[in-house]
C-alpha cells in the first residue's frame, strides 16, 4: 500500500507544482527533504538510545514482570476465553506491559507469542476468533506511557516543554482505548464458534 | 500545566533508577545495552524517512498539500477540526515514517507549540501504526478473516484524533 502512497505523493506534487509554478521550490525539496530526514534522526537519537537505555534498567528489574502482574487480573475480564495464569494470558500481560513501558522492540514478539497460543485452540485457524481481534485492537491503540519519540520530535522542533501534552496524550489514548475495546465486544456478535467458552 | 508536566520524565527516570539499585541491576552497563539497541532502531529507520520526508516535502513545496487543507477546510471547520492535520490523520494508521514525515512538516509550518503543533503532537502520542499491527500479528499466525478488527481499530483511532482537538482544548485554553 506505501508503495502506492509514496509514488502518488511524488507524481501529484509534479503535476501540483506545474499548475503552481512552484518548480524552483519542488526541485529543492527534494534535496533538503532528504536532508531533513538525517538532521531528524540524528537530533532524535540521543534522546531515544537515553530513553531505551533506562527502559533496559526498568525491564533488568523486573518492572515489566511487576506490570505483568497488574495487568493480569484486568485483562481476565477482556480475555474470558482464557483462565488466570493460563499461558495465552500470560503471553498477552507480557505484550500489554512492554506496549506501556514502549519496549517496542520486545513488544512486538511478544505479541507474536500471544497470538501463536491463542492460534493452538482456536476451532477455524485462519478465522481470527474474539480473543484474538480484541488483543490486536488492543494493540492498535497506544498504551505507551511515555510517547518518547514524539517528545524527542518536539524537542528537535523547538517545543518549549516538549513533555507538557503527556496529560492529553494520556486522556485521548485512555478515551480511544476504551472505544476500541467496546466497539470490538460490540460487533462480536453471540456466534459460539468464535469463542472457546 | 507546566509545573506538573516537567516532572513527570525526571521523575519516572529516578523511580526506574532505585528500582534498578534495589533489585541489583548493573545499572550503567544495562544502560549502554540499552542505548545500544535504541540506537540500532534509531537508524534503521533512516532509510524509509529519507523517502517519506522528501516525499511530503516535495508534497508541500509544490503546494498540494496547501491546496488539500483548504479543499477540506470548511467540512474540517464545521466539524471543528483543523484542517491542517488531516493528512496526518490519514496517513497515521498505515505508515509509522510517513506519519512522522507529516508531522515534522506540520512543526516546520505551524510550530511545536502552537494550536495545529500540539494537535498534531497528541494525535501521534495516542495512537498507533494500526494496519502494520494488524498485519503483523494476524500473519504470524496465518489469519485470513480478521472479522471486525479493522472497524473496530478504526473507531478507535478516529476516536482518538476527536480526543485530540478537545483534550488539547481542554489543557491548554
Amino acid at each position: 500500500m506505501l508503495n502506492v502512497i509514496w509514488a502518488v505523493m511524488i507524481l501529484i506534487s509534479f503535476v501540483c507544482a506545474v499548475f503552481t509554478g512552484r518548480m524552483p521550490q519542488l526541485s529543492e525539496a527534494v534535496m533538503t527533504g532528504a536532508g531533513n530526514a538525517v538532521e531528524l534522526v540524528i537530533g532524535t537519537l540521543g534522546m531515544m538510545c537515553a530513553w531505551t537505555g533506562f527502559m533496559k534498567i526498568a525491564d533488568a528489574g523486573g518492572l515489566t514482570a511487576v506490570l505483568c502482574k497488574v495487568f493480569h487480573p484486568l485483562l481476565k475480564h477482556l480475555f474470558p476465553d482464557y483462565q488466570a495464569g493460563s499461558s495465552a494470558l500470560k503471553a498477552i500481560s507480557m505484550n500489554m506491559a512492554a506496549n506501556f513501558l514502549g519496549l517496542g522492540n520486545a513488544a512486538t514478539p511478544l505479541g507474536i507469542a500471544a497470538m501463536k497460543e491463542m492460534q493452538k485452540e482456536n476451532p477455524h485457524p485462519s478465522v481470527a476468533n474474539n480473543s484474538m481481534v480484541m488483543f490486536v485492537v488492543i494493540n492498535t491503540a497506544s498504551i505507551q506511557l511515555i510517547p518518547t519519540f514524539m517528545g524527542a520530535l518536539r524537542a528537535q522542533y523547538g517545543a518549549q516543554f516538549p513533555f507538557d501534552i503527556l496529560p492529553a496524550v494520556w486522556l485521548a489514548s485512555i478515551v480511544s482505548l476504551i472505544v476500541g475495546i467496546i466497539v470490538a465486544k460490540l460487533l462480536q456478535g453471540r456466534k459460539k464458534e468464535h469463542r472457546l467458552r | 500545566m507546566e509545573s506538573f508536566s516537567v516532572y513527570i520524565i525526571p521523575v519516572v527516570i529516578c523511580i526506574i533508577i532505585v528500582f534498578g539499585l534495589v533489585k541489583r541491576v548493573p545499572l550503567f552497563d544495562t544502560f549502554i545495552a540499552g542505548a545500544k539497541e535504541g540506537f540500532q532502531s534509531s537508524v534503521s529507520i533512516l532509510p524509509s524517512l529519507v523517502g517519506l520526508i522528501m516525499a511530503v516535502t516535495m508534497l508541500s513545496a509544490s503546494g498540494a498539500l496547501e491546496l488539500f487543507t483548504d479543499l477540506v477546510a470548511p467540512v474540517a471547520d464545521f466539524l471543528g477540526f483543523p484542517a491542517q492535520v488531516l493528512p496526518l490523520a490519514l496517513l497515521r494508521p498505515i505508515s509509522g515514517s510517513g506519519s512522522t514525515a507529516v508531522l515534522t512538516e506540520i512543526f516546520q509550518n505551524y510550530g511545536a507549540d502552537g494550536f495545529i503543533g500540539r494537535v498534531a503532537s497528541v494525535m501521534m502520542g495516542s495512537t498507533e501504526t494500526t494496519f502494520y499491527a494488524i498485519a503483523v500479528y494476524f500473519g504470524s499466525v496465518g489469519i485470513k478473516k480478521t472479522r471486525h478488527a479493522i472497524p473496530a481499530a478504526l473507531m478507535a483511532d478516529t476516536t482518538g484524533y476527536i480526543m485530540s482537538v478537545l483534550a488539547v482544548n481542554l489543557f491548554f485554553r
